[in-house]
């Protein structure tokens, strides 16, 4: 692989060293983050330490302005979560959030500076036609008009087609599992519900409990296809581990979860790459205890030329010659791992064949 | 050193190879372009604005290539590129210059969000600035034009940026923006400005640059207080009206014409009431240039 050029990483690891960093390294770390979506991040770092003032002049002005769309986002957020409570106030239904949204409520560090568009919920697949019927009710409408689209969702993924609101434009994905039904992986949701808890000072509003946020974050970031925000999603993570590691049988607590929720994979791969990437403090007992989901060697090392280059931000400083093959083999495994092959290929056959006629 | 100080082969070796780094107003804009209607434009819109040779910084990274398609043979285009993704659809090859100009004002009206930035001409006098909000058809960049010409000195055609700290209006000159008949109204007013190549049958029209007064250039890092906001309007045959109009009003509509007025939340109120505050505020209905210089020439500065 190339030189270390992912100057992002570098950065969240020690914002402290920023303030000795040149103006070169300066224009380079800006436009990275920009791409990597962590600008506010590090401008949140900075200010925490006390040492935004000690920034140059000109990179500085571009954190402070990522920070003004963060800060926005964070306001617009929990707006937002405030209407989604006031429209299910009737399905009678806690309203569990996840990721960003639920970094927002929970006041949680990996909720400081982050750039995120969507409001995710978790509710009992049930109540899903309540929940949806509540929220159109309220100006929610679905975005998907294809039917192959709508069946694909509805049928064999794990939440309702994305809706919008059509006054706010927001989007809200309605979950009703963490993974597709199809998906090789099979966490149970009645579990998560069960461990979720209230968000202090709002009763009927939830977040997942702290290994539960850990190992769903990770699931997400590992199965995902798409990774252009990769390094944002694992950044979420190492602020999560770091967060909640302060207590007490954390890590014990966190490996067995993973193995009762089928997600010890996910685990081993978060724990690996936030400790690669972002020099994540991760006892080795810890590791030791997540390493029942260690993959194969093979597997292990082929993941490995995969995630380093994928998690680096998407700006062609920090690509190599084997980083669009990365990405694009990840991309594939994705949908590996979302259904079964049969029902892949029917629906790869379907996007390539049948969806484009609609257009 | 300034772009006019490079020859046009000299101009043309450095946007092909490491980039021109191009300063204005607030912002260094590091360009690379084979195209040659780009360097043209730039050799001889952008002579006096200066290079930024020893910085290692620069606020945006913009490229302006064809795609490497195969309709380069048939339909040559030209794409914007930012930092190694193109924001917006190809357009037609001729349009390079105009698509710089725009791409480039798309750069700082999206990314810089430590100013408050409302869609409007500036121009400054004797220290106040003079704002001038209005969606497009309304004779903006037209009356700005004709007003940087007889004295007044130009901030921006197109992006008022308005300084957190202090409420100050912070120059960004660039060529001024003409579209359709007002290049021709704007040749005729002042025939020793230099207005470029027209380009035909863009999404707005046929549109050409004039370049900015060498003044305005120079003093690009000097700001000015807002002391006017006026909403101009042309209109054909009008008579000359400059009448005042309420502050609540006013601020609603700048708001309207801001880029980024809900994005800053309660700091965007302020600075706007805090700057609405401190202008006196008109709408002006026009249809002659030569009236409207002497309407602007005899605005007295608003009462501390």
């Amino acid at each position: 692989m190339k030189p270390e050029r992912d100057l992002v990483a570098s950065a969240l690891r020690d914002p402290a060293a920023l303030v000795s960093w040149t103006l070169a390294e300066w224009d380079l770390l800006v436009r990275q983050a920009r791409r990597a979506q962590l600008l506010a991040r590090i401008c949140w770092l900075m200010h925490e330490r006390g040492l935004l003032q000690q920034v140059p002049e000109q990179p500085r002005a571009h954190l402070e302005a990522a920070r003004v769309v963060s800060d926005k986002q964070d306001r617009a957020i929990r707006w937002e979560v405030n209407r989604i409570r006031h429209a299910l106030t009737r399905v009678g239904i806690p309203v569990i959030l996840l990721k960003g949204a639920a970094y927002v409520m929970a006041e949680l560090p990996s909720a400081h500076g982050r750039l995120f568009a969507d409001v995710d919920i978790l509710v009992p697949k049930e109540k899903l036609p309540e929940v949806e019927a509540a929220l159109m009710m309220h100006g929610w409408a679905a975005t998907l008009h294809d039917a192959y689209d709508q069946r694909y969702y509805r049928t064999w993924m794990h939440e309702l087609p994305p809706m919008t609101h059509v006054k706010r434009e927001t989007t809200i994905d309605v979950h009703h599992a963490i993974l597709p039904e199809t998906a090789r992986l099979h966490p149970d949701p009645v579990k998560l519900r069960a461990a979720a808890q209230p968000v202090p000072g709002a009763q009927d509003l939830q977040v997942l409990a702290p290994v539960d946020m850990i190992l769903h974050s990770a699931t997400h970031l590992f199965s995902d296809g798409e990774l252009e925000h990769g390094l944002r999603d694992l950044s979420d993570l190492d602020g999560l581990l770091r967060h909640f590691s302060a207590e007490a049988d954390f890590w014990q607590h966190l490996a067995s979860r993973a193995q009762e929720l089928d997600l010890a994979r996910p685990l081993y791969y978060a724990l690996r790459y936030t400790q690669r990437i972002l020099t994540t403090p991760v006892p080795d007992s810890a590791v030791a205890m997540a390493g029942a989901g260690r993959p194969s060697r093979l597997l292990e090392w082929l993941m490995d030329a995969l995630f380093l280059r994928a998690l680096r931000p998407d700006h062609a400083s920090c690509a190599d010659f084997f980083t669009p093959a990365a990405r694009g083999l990840l991309y594939v495994r994705s949908h590996w791992l979302r259904m079964p092959p049969l029902l892949l290929v029917r629906h790869l056959l379907h996007k390539a064949l049948v969806s484009p006629k609609d257009d | 050193m300034n772009v006019s100080a490079l020859t046009a082969a000299e101009l043309g070796r450095r946007l092909r190879g490491c980039g021109l780094s191009l300063r204005t107003g607030a912002f260094v804009a590091l360009v690379r372009s084979s195209v040659p209607s780009v360097a043209e434009g730039i050799g001889a819109l952008y002579a006096d604005f200066p290079l930024e040779e020893n910085s290692d910084f620069a606020d945006f990274h913009i490229g302006l290539e064809p795609p490497r398609d195969l309709r380069r043979w048939i339909y040559p285009q030209i794409v914007f590129d930012f930092d190694g993704h193109a924001p917006f659809k190809p357009l037609p090859f001729d349009q390079a210059f105009p698509m710089f100009e725009w791409g480039l004002n798309w750069c700082v009206s999206s990314h810089s969000h430590q100013y408050l930035i409302i869609h409007a001409a500036v121009m400054e006098k004797d220290g106040f600035a003079v704002i001038m909000p209005a969606p497009p058809g309304s004779g903006k960049s037209t009356l700005c034009a004709a007003l940087v010409n007889r004295g007044w000195r130009l901030l921006s055609d197109e992006l008022a940026l308005i300084r957190k700290d202090d409420g100050q209006a912070v120059p960004l000159p660039r060529p001024v923006s003409l579209k359709n008949a007002s290049i021709e109204v704007i040749r005729n007013f002042e025939p020793t400005a230099f207005i470029n190549r027209e380009c035909r049958d863009t999404i707005k029209g046929t549109v050409a640059h004039m370049k900015p007064p060498r003044d305005a250039v120079l003093r690009a890092q000097e700001t000015a207080k807002p002391g006017w906001v006026i909403f101009p309007r042309y209109r054909k045959d009008a008579a000359t009206v400059l009448q005042a109009r309420p502050k609540g009003g006013t601020l609603m509509a700048v708001a309207d014409n801001a880029f980024n007025y809900s994005l800053l939340g309660t700091a965007g109120f302020h600075m706007l009431a805090d700057m609405i505050d401190a202008c006196d505020c008109y709408d002006f209905t026009y249809s002659n240039l030569d009236q409207a210089i002497e309407v602007f020439a005899a605005l007295q500065p608003p009462a501390p």
